[in-house]
């Protein structure tokens, strides 16, 4: 392998990567909060024909995304609804989110007498540097050659750690995912910081799911995040609830998917290789990873937040 | 109207609080002036904690009047409450434990901007426990803490938001007699600056001790109330109980055996990995109660976990009428002859949704007449179960209804009638009576006693002294996972043990 295809990969990576880091710092704030939502596949891809769709009739790329957002945020309130309100099972009510959304997504992208299935978008993320700085050797691609959105999603990596480390907000974020018993009495308010943080995590997958539909895959087609959702909330547990080890753990599933790509283009030896078993590489190395890093000792040091799954009932005797 | 709004904080008039249609609070008045430590004294069961727990915002009266500083009030939350000024220390306390001490006292709080600095709210939670004399780490986490500790924290949270009323839910039953004292100094500082204390305690000494009035309640009703200093002693008591009452203690006379259980060196690690028990060395004779004190959380845990084997111990050795068991499953241990109660009846000692028949059969399930081979004999589960119902007076079973249902003394008359069917060797109890009422309490004694009569060698681990001390025919006290001394039953006091408890060494005494 020589310089420009580790470049490349690592290039890719990133790209690949980005959503990832978008869906799992969602789900990070929502999980914090003591709220699984396993329902991160539905509202990307919700997101992602929401985005879609705003941009192919406005042709605007910021709108798309303020678009996926919201959608996402309020597909994720029947969630909110039924998990934290109703007090439902939220592996139930995740699991039919993403069966919902799922089935949405697709009804979307083919309903109407111009069904939006095989359209190109009108608009599509580019990198926002041409030449200047994206030319430095090494560095100029992989820190200045990127799009909008991968900016963004730096951003909000750092603003989502400041968030759940710093302010009250996040304190009261903190302790409600382990203790909401304790937070209440203490002033805070468990169902609406479920809520809000739950909304927030379905923005951050709506704009996931935008970015597959308007950067990495800019053509509408039927399910265009693959599992991402699915990945998303396997990275909270490989990044072990923290904002920084979301972005590696997201870069280095996106690279996992990229050496498979290229391993799948490279000839013999790995023509002989089934492409469905070269496909299955990142998610190996995702379990690997989990495995590895997540077992034994290291296990206390994890961080998942104690109330994590359980509905919370104030007159509980 | 203006001076009686100047003197009482908190006035309740014929409050009634039901439970699915049970009266928790039945027609209950109460009156709290400012600047005075009002004790409430009843029996588990008896409402004080309902009572509480309405006026810290937590449930909402059904019926009633309750006016604070004069004024007609409803607390929808514990936020309503604690922006008016009144907060409550629960029994179990109310702590975030992965938060630092200080992230906790800044939890919630209504005047924190944004942002937040750890160095600043780690000052101001030292200066405030310098203050009040409530000692504690700001920078340390919950869990790092010890019970006595995290009851400081639970107070410095209110007296950090300025609390004028503060309820302390049976806050001594965690402490050394001597971290009690501290304790009521410190609530003696909060009155008289003007701030009221409920203090809520079924302990009489320690109501005489530091209040200035005393309201009893029984059954869900106040039934009385007088100026402690003129409150005798035994009035309180028959008010509270409703009759003259001795709960039993152990019979001198008997015969004690050989050695049934004997530990050597034991060690056993924590749930973080740390060292719990850091070598324990004892043994049990048979028809002996061996009583373990310490303040909760110094390994008494994980030695009953050690010794039934639920936690296999790292060194040292467990030996059952001269067997080796130390490294034998739990399933192996109760075929040797093993019996647990856990400390929670619930969690760990029955399953909470299976009739109280089934419960009952949990253990011998294994083996012929319950199983055949793969099949349950559900006649025998029925037969056997109906029979000790009865025989160990269980009320409140209803067929095919799951046995979380039943009240706390019955769980355990349930618990201890599993246990005791076994004709174990030994019986390992940790806190058996905590959170029952005198009648059950009375009851589960009786059977911890028989049991001694019998020739079972009994651990009792508890962090009731006085339990201890009526049951145990020796005392051995843990500090820190060791032992850190031990004494017949007749020469030990609450105050030597406290000390003990504390982590003093004999010797200083």
């Amino acid at each position: 392998m020589n310089e420009s295809t580790l470049i490349l990969t690592l290039f890719a990576a990133i790209g690949l990567g980005t959503p990832l880091v978008f869906g799992t710092i969602g789900e990070i704030i929502t999980e914090r909060a003591g709220n699984l939502n396993l329902g991160v596949q539905g509202m990307m891809l919700v997101g992602a024909v929401a985005g879609f769709w705003a941009t192919y009739n406005t042709e605007s790329l910021l709108l798309g995304v303020i678009i996926a957002m919201i959608a996402g945020s309020l597909f994720s309130v029947i969630h909110a609804f039924a998990s934290v309100t109703l007090r439902v099972s939220q592996i139930v009510s995740g699991l039919a989110l993403t069966i919902f959304g799922t089935g949405l997504s697709s009804f979307l992208g083919e309903a109407g007498s111009e069904p939006l299935v095989g359209e190109p978008s009108k608009a599509t993320f580019e990198p926002i540097l041409e030449g200047g700085l994206a030319d430095i050797p090494v560095i100029g691609p992989l820190i200045f050659g990127h799009d909008i959105l991968v900016y963004i999603s730096w951003l909000t990596v750092a603003a989502a750690s400041f968030y759940l480390f710093r302010t009250r907000m996040g304190l009261s974020l903190r302790a409600v995912g382990e203790d909401p018993a304790s937070a209440e009495s203490a002033g805070v308010n468990v169902s609406r910081v479920r809520y809000i943080h739950i909304m927030i995590g379905g923005a951050l997958s709506g704009i996931a799911g935008a970015y597959y539909s308007l950067a990495l895959v800019p053509t509408w087609q039927n399910e265009p995040i693959g599992a991402a959702g699915w990945i998303a909330i396997a990275l909270v547990i490989l990044a072990s609830w923290r904002p920084w080890r979301a972005l590696f753990a997201a870069y280095l599933f996106g690279a996992a998917e990229r050496v498979q790509f290229t391993l799948q283009t490279m000839g013999e030896p790995w023509s002989n290789v089934p492409s469905s078993l070269l496909a299955m590489l990142p998610f190996i190395l995702a379990i690997i990873a989990m495995i590895v890093l997540t077992s034994g000792k290291r296990a206390r040091f994890l961080g998942a937040p104690a109330a994590l799954g359980l509905p919370y009932f104030r007159e509980q005797r | 109207m203006a001076d009686h709004a100047d003197t009482l904080a908190v006035e309740f008039r014929n409050i009634d609080k039901a439970f699915y249609g049970v009266k928790a609070n039945d027609n209950v008045n109460f009156e709290l002036r400012r600047g005075e430590v009002h004790a409430l004294l009843g029996e588990n069961g008896a409402g004080k904690s309902t009572l509480c727990s309405i006026l810290a915002g937590l449930y909402r009266p059904d019926a009633g009047e309750f006016l604070y500083e004069g004024k007609p009030t409803v607390f929808k939350t514990p936020k309503d409450a604690l922006a008016a000024g009144v907060g409550m220390v629960y029994q179990h306390f109310r702590l975030v434990s992965n938060l630092t001490v200080a992230e906790n006292l800044a939890l919630g709080h209504p005047k924190l901007g944004i942002r937040i600095s750890q160095s600043e709210l780690e000052e101001e939670a030292r200066q405030l426990g310098d203050e009040y004399g409530l000692p504690v780490d700001p920078s340390a986490r919950v869990w790092q803490l010890s019970v006595g500790e995290q009851q400081r924290v639970e107070i410095l949270k209110l007296l950090y938001r300025n609390a004028k009323v503060l309820i302390l839910d049976e806050p001594t039953a965690v402490l050394t007699p001597q971290e009690a004292q501290q304790l009521f100094k410190t609530m003696r500082q909060m009155a008289e600056e003007g701030r009221s204390v409920i203090f809520v305690s079924h302990k009489l000494h320690e109501v005489k001790q530091v209040s200035d009035r005393v309201t009893v309640l029984r059954q869900g009703t106040t039934v009385g109330g007088a100026d402690t200093a003129d409150a005798e002693p035994r009035d309180l008591a028959r008010m509270m109980v409703g009759r003259d009452l001795e709960l039993p203690t152990r019979d001198e006379n008997l015969d004690i055996g050989g050695p049934m259980l004997t530990v050597d060196s034991l060690r056993v690690d924590g749930d973080r990995g740390l060292e719990a028990v850091r070598g324990v060395t004892f043994e049990v004779n048979a028809g002996e109660v061996l009583g373990i004190c310490g303040v909760s959380g110094n390994g008494q845990r994980e030695l009953a976990y050690g010794l039934v084997g639920l936690r296999i111990p790292t060194s040292g050795t467990v030996h059952l009428d001269g067997e080796d068991v130390t490294n034998l499953t739990v399933a192996d241990r109760i075929d040797k002859g093993f019996a647990y109660v856990p400390q929670s009846r619930l969690g760990m000692g029955l399953a909470p949704g299976l009739t109280t028949e089934d419960n009952l059969g949990l253990k011998a399930y294994r083996k012929p007449p319950y199983s055949n081979g793969p099949m349950l004999a559900a006649g025998v589960f029925k037969e056997k179960g109906g029979q000790w119902i009865t025989e160990y007076d269980i009320r409140g079973v209803r067929p095919g209804l799951p046995i979380r249902l039943l009240s706390g003394g019955n769980l355990q008359k349930a618990l201890l009638a599993r246990e005791v069917e076994l004709q174990p060797k030994a019986l390992i109890a940790r806190s058996p009576t905590r959170g029952l009422d005198v009648g059950a309490t009375e009851a589960v004694r009786n059977l911890v006693l028989a049991e001694r009569a019998k020739g079972t060698a009994v651990l009792l681990i508890s962090e009731d002294l006085d339990e201890l001390l009526a049951l145990s025919d020796r005392v051995l006290v843990l500090y820190e996972g060791q032992v850190a001394g031990r004494m017949p039953a007749d020469e030990a006091t609450p105050e030597r043990l406290g000390l003990l408890m504390a982590g003093q060494k004999e010797e200083a005494i």
